[in-house]
């Protein structure tokens, strides 16, 4: 019975995050056939406007911690049945990927590049969180019948196109989660089998990777918002993460027909303190250094947006000049927020200036005090002592003061680090607390990875610390990477979280909302889709000396060389008996003293 | 004493003993247990392909309708004739070409089928008729009064494997001098339809010194892609200036149009896949000149190289194929330098108004009409006109492919290859030279695979390779046999079969596992085994071979 209605209970909760737009009463019923889900009333992205487009999007967001986030978002959509045609003509989309897409059979791509780690504790939650490193993600479609040799293609391909050493994903970094990753886009595959996973957290990101990054945009970097991307700035900040996400998306409202789209996102975060001699005030040129900005021609919309809202929603604390071209007010991750539009098409806006440089000044005094943490976050690190155990720890915090909520907890763990699920323990508050589901796949040396997921309900206000041991296992010396002292990356685990909003959301249709709430297909109005990474962790092995094989090499010929001159000395030499002779010198000095005290010589 | 004696000998055959089981049985096993595996290749086989003698044969059917020959002409006629020639281009380097000529008289069906006076029917009609194989020819020879023929035009080669030739002889000659006559008639456009030994000269001009060739031949080798399994097509519209221009074109109609029908018809040759792209903000690395009398601007053809550079950076060769790329670009000038136009070294304009650059593709500048651009509003949209684009670009493409145009002499009329681009005897031409080269790559690619085995010793050969590399060589004496044959078409297969097989042998990466292991680390790692080993042994060698010439020397003292 237990057994029915844990099954009942993972079954709704894969249908929440597979369907977001699925009817949250829909607990009880097992998902129908696959094909159905127009019936039951799933929301797709919509999209009117037929034909491939462009849309550019930049969204500034001051930080509490008054670091200043922006985000870059670039939107190309291409109408093309890719997977039946053999000839194809692109337009804006970038035929790279667009051969890629079509040789590997990929339903679905997300790939992102990270250099630093976004604290969602003093920053609140991303749009879109990356983990440190390379991550790739893919859904394949049903067509493929060799998943993990296609999917070794690809990353070899992916590798070359975006200058990355994603060649060093293989089976040993590999998994398949079945809960935690779902599609975002349009899909009629649930099989989790079609799904692969890796992330790099060694990826260190820098300008050859973003080079090809702006190359796959139609402007390049020639035009539009991608003018300000200059790489001095960007990696000259606490946070920079790249992304490409390739979806099939419903061509129009009827989604009779599918179109493929490819969303580059970038995320930085400056710090804005340390730059800016303490104010927290930012422009686009400090943050850029560059200003002169048009919309890219080929977009059918180009918009910046400017985060206005504050905890203190009476008083406005800053000015944003020039005068924006519209606010509004957009209901995003669960709450309000109120953001001035600056609509790069407008002539209007850059009637004024012909360079546009928007700038926020803060009036007064600055907010001060401990920034408000987020509905959700995490922590984790590595305690024990000593080169043979140790155990993983993380905390996931749920700051909702009423509300409980669950999250699918995911973990991989390299096959090195031998984890004990035995000694798996759940803790809130004190008190045991049991998932109510666990996927654990064992790793397999030098072949697979550990991977464990588990469904957690969070208890309202509370903090729940997950513990699992595990020993370090030796490596075969030639395994060990270039510079092994410096650790072993664990890469980050991810909790991925339906929270429930505070207020509620209008879901209106998606082409009138910003790029950056649409990423995750979501139109339910009680809740909000979260994933977040935790840190990834440096684990330090058993390191041996590397200069033991040639050691090795000669202590075992010597012993042998010993062994072997012994016996081959008492095979080939003959033993005799030695006459004593005269000499001796002893022997003299005794006989002289004999001689002299007048005894017979010896 | 005895015991003493016996004792030493018994020392001395101990020594010897082990001696000789170190040698015997010791270092066979050393070299045994760290030797790198290889699988026996047919080295004999492979160095026999190193010198390269080809026999090509073409069979000719030569056919003589009525009234070309008188009935004792006729009676005199062999049924057969070959003309050989040998040709050796050096001392590894040769081939042998023959023609086969077969003397017959037209049959009932050819004769009513060369009665009519629509050629390009009677072409079809014959080609019906005879349905020739790939790699051999018709030649027809019809009377002098016949009106297929418009005067003053002696031959026409049709759009099959067919031609016609006038017969222009004097109707009292003998046979021979006939044929002797029609021959060297009759070889002039096998040669045109078929190979030459320059083409064939070129087709293996990897293997020879550059200056021993023909330079219209050579010229048109460096322009062609080598051979190859597949090749990717990609047509790009470069825009450098979406804010005026506005570009459509109507790519997917084009290509389905002008270039499938001609990749059809070449498919048997190789793979092709087919994309297209736009690409904007591209700019040219050159800037043009202004020129003033026609308010114009122009590129000088020598400035034409410094073009590609900048624009390969933003083409994004096929990154999901090991094919090459071929491409072809339209140029659409910027706002602020259209019109732009190509310049000669003359000072000329190019009529195209585009270029090829050599195993790379074509590029093509198109002008927008600007003149009357006061009252239009920008951007402008543009609707391409694709057919003179693709004219140009289908031409451009059988270059690359190295279809060449024939030299024909003035009154030898050739059919026009209609909506294929491309005739069937262009198709055989390109198999000759293909095979050709795919032969004379093989054998380099085995030969120096061979050479590389021969001077690397740590090259690991694993039984896959080996059987590729047995496989190749199996296709590649199939090819020649063939091409002896004169059986055109199942030896390029059996070419093209070896030169994959040769190709994934020669660069399979385990060859490279073991590459770098230098002697002097094996040596510093196998010294402390072997030199306390060694040492013993040698010094009781030494030993015994000191007493044995003392014991040779002592008695010849005692004499």
């Amino acid at each position: 019975m237990a057994a029915v209605r844990l099954l009942g209970l993972v079954s709704s909760v894969c249908l929440v995050l597979l369907r977001p737009g699925g009817s949250s009463e829909g607990e009880g019923k097992r998902p129908g056939g696959v094909g159905d889900w127009a019936a039951e009333g799933f929301r797709v992205p919509q999209f009117p406007e037929v034909g491939d487009g462009l849309r550019e999007e930049l969204v500034i967001a001051p930080l509490q911690s008054g670091d200043v986030a922006a985000t870059f978002q670039f939107r190309t959509r291409w109408d093309s049945e890719l997977l039946r045609k053999k000839v194809s003509h692109y337009r804006l989309f970038p035929k790279a990927l667009g051969q890629v897409i079509s040789k590997y059979s990929v339903q679905e791509l997300h790939l992102s590049f990270t250099h630093g780690f976004w604290r969602s504790r003093s920053w609140g939650h991303p749009f879109l969180q990356a983990p440190a490193g390379a991550e790739l993600w893919v859904w394949f479609q049903d067509s493929v019948s060799n998943v993990d040799q296609t999917w070794k293609e690809l990353t070899n391909i992916l590798s070359g196109i975006f200058c990355a050493s994603l060649n060093f994903i293989d089976s040993t970094n590999t998994v398949t989660p079945t809960a935690s990753f779902k599609p975002l886009g349009l899909s009629n595959v649930t099989d989790h089998r079609l799904l692969r996973y890796a992330i790099l957290p060694r990826e260190i990101v820098c300008t050859e990777n973003l080079t090809p990054w702006k190359k796959l945009l139609p402007c390049g970097s020639r035009a539009g918002l991608a003018v300000l991307l200059k790489a001095e700035r960007l990696f000259h900040s606490s946070y920079h993460s790249q992304a490409v996400h390739i979806r099939p998306v419903c061509r129009d409202a009827q989604c009779l027909s599918v179109s493929w789209e490819l969303r580059q996102t970038l995320t930085v975060v400056f710090d804005m303190f340390s730059t800016g001699q303490g104010r927290r005030d930012w422009s686009l040129f400090k943050m850029f250094t560059r200003t002169g900005l048009e919309a890219c021609p080929l977009a059918s919309q180009s918009k910046i947006y400017v985060d206005l809202s504050s905890k203190d929603q009476e008083n406005k604390l800053f000015d944003v000049s020039p005068p924006p071209t519209s606010v509004q007010e957009v209901s995003f991750q669960g709450d309000r927020r109120q953001y001035a539009i600056f609509d790069l098409q407008d002539r209007e806006l850059f009637n004024s200036s012909r360079n546009l440089n928007i700038m926020l000044k803060w009036k007064g005094l600055q907010e001060k005090g401990e920034p408000l943490a987020p509905v959700l976050y995490t922590e984790r690190y590595i305690s024990g002592y000593g080169l043979q155990k140790g155990e993983l720890n993380t905390v996931v915090y749920n700051h909702h003061l009423y509300r409980a909520f669950p999250i699918i907890f995911m973990e991989t763990v390299p096959w090195y680090l031998r984890l004990y699920v035995h000694t798996l323990v759940i803790t809130t508050k004190g008190k045991e607390n049991k998932p109510s589901y666990i996927h654990y796949q064992p790793a397999k040396d030098r072949l697979q990875p550990h991977l464990l997921e588990m469904l957690i309900q969070l208890p309202a206000n509370s903090a729940t610390k997950i513990t699992v041991q595990f020993e370090r296992a030796l490596l075969k010396w030639t395994e060990y990477p270039p510079d092994p002292n410096h650790g072993f990356y664990v890469s980050p685990s991810t909790v991925s979280a339906l929270i429930p909003s505070v207020i509620g959301m209008k879901t209106d249709s998606m082409e009138e909302r910003p790029l950056f709430t649409t990423l995750f297909p979501s139109s339910d109005d009680s809740s909000y889709f979260v994933r977040l990474y935790t840190e990834p962790l440096l684990v330090n092995l058993p390191t041996p000396d590397f200069s033991m094989p040639y050691n090795v090499i000669c202590l075992t010929c010597t012993v042998v060389a010993v062994g072997y001159g012994s016996f081959y000395n008492l095979l080939t030499r003959t033993f005799q008996r030695e006459e004593p002779r005269t000499g001796g010198l002893a022997r003299r000095l005794a006989n002289t003293i004999r001689k002299l005290r007048g005894v017979p010589p010896l | 004493m005895a015991g003493a004696a016996s004792e030493a000998l018994r020392v001395k055959y101990t020594a010897l003993c082990i001696a000789a089981i170190v040698l015997v049985v010791g270092l066979p096993l050393w070299w045994k247990t760290t030797e790198t595996y290889r699988a026996s290749l047919p080295y004999s086989q492979i160095s026999k392909l190193d010198t390269l003698q080809l026999h090509l044969t073409l069979s000719v059917d030569v056919v003589f309708a009525k009234g070309c020959l008188t009935g004792e002409q006729q009676r005199r006629l062999p049924a057969t004739q070959s003309r050989e020639k040998e040709v050796t281009l050096n001392s590894k380097t040769s081939f042998l070409r023959r023609y086969e000529f077969k003397y017959r008289g037209a049959t009932a069906q050819e004769e009513v089928a060369l009665g009519t006076h629509n050629l390009p029917e009677t072409d079809e009609e014959l080609h019906w008729l005879n349905k020739a194989s790939v790699g051999s020819l018709f030649v027809y020879i019809i009377p002098e009064a016949s009106s297929l023929l418009a005067q003053g035009v002696s031959g026409y080669i049709g759009k099959h494997r067919a031609a016609v030739l006038k017969a222009a002889w004097d109707q009292g000659l003998r046979t021979e001098d006939i044929l002797t006559v029609l021959l060297g008639k009759v070889e002039q456009i096998v040669q045109a339809m078929a190979f030459t030994d320059d083409t064939i000269s070129t087709a293996l001009s990897d293997r020879v010194p550059i200056g021993l060739f023909n330079k219209d031949a050579f010229a048109d080798n460096r322009r062609a892609f080598k051979s190859n399994l597949g090749y990717e097509i990609t047509f790009s519209l470069l825009n450098p200036d979406p804010k005026y221009h506005d570009l459509h074109w109507n790519i997917e109609a084009a290509v389905d149009n002008y270039i499938q029908p001609f990749l059809d018809k070449l498919a048997f040759v190789a793979n092709f896949s087919v994309d297209s792209q736009i690409l904007y903000y591209v700019i040219l690395g050159v800037t043009p000149r202004y020129e003033k009398s026609t308010s114009s601007y122009t590129l000088k053809v020598n400035s034409l190289p410094h073009v590609i550079n900048p624009l390969e950076a933003r083409l994004g060769s096929g990154a999901a194929s090991l094919y090459p790329v071929l491409n072809f670009l339209l140029y659409v000038p910027e706002h602020s330098h259209s019109p732009l136009y190509l310049q000669n070294m003359d000072g000329s304009r190019v009529t195209t108004n585009a270029f090829h650059s050599p195993r790379w593709g074509g590029i093509m500048v198109y002008n927008v009409d600007n003149r009357d651009e006061g009252y239009r509003t920008f951007p402008l949209h543009v609707d391409i006109d694709m057919v003179p684009v693709m004219e140009v670009f289908l031409t451009q493409l059988r270059l690359l492919f190295g279809i060449s145009k024939v030299s024909m002499p003035e009154d030898v009329h050739l059919a026009s290859p209609g909506t294929e681009g491309l005739t069937d005897w262009e198709l055989d031409r390109l198999l000759w030279t293909r095979t050709v080269e795919n032969i004379a790559t093989v054998s380099g690619t085995l030969t120096s695979l061979a050479q590389l085995l021969d001077q690397i010793g740590n090259i690991v050969i694993n039984d896959n390779v080996a059987s590729e590399v047995y496989h190749a060589v199996d296709s590649v004496q199939a090819a020649m046999l063939e091409l002896e044959a004169g059986r055109l078409e199942s030896a390029f297969r059996a070419s093209k079969d070896a030169i994959t097989s040769s190709e994934k042998a020669f660069f399979d990466p385990s060859l490279l596992h073991l590459l770098y292991f230098p002697d002097d680390q094996k040596f510093a790692i196998y010294i402390p085994l072997f030199l306390p080993m060694a040492v013993p042994i040698l010094l009781s060698l030494i030993k015994i071979a000191k007493e044995q010439k003392q014991r040779t020397k002592e008695p010849t003292k005692n004499d």
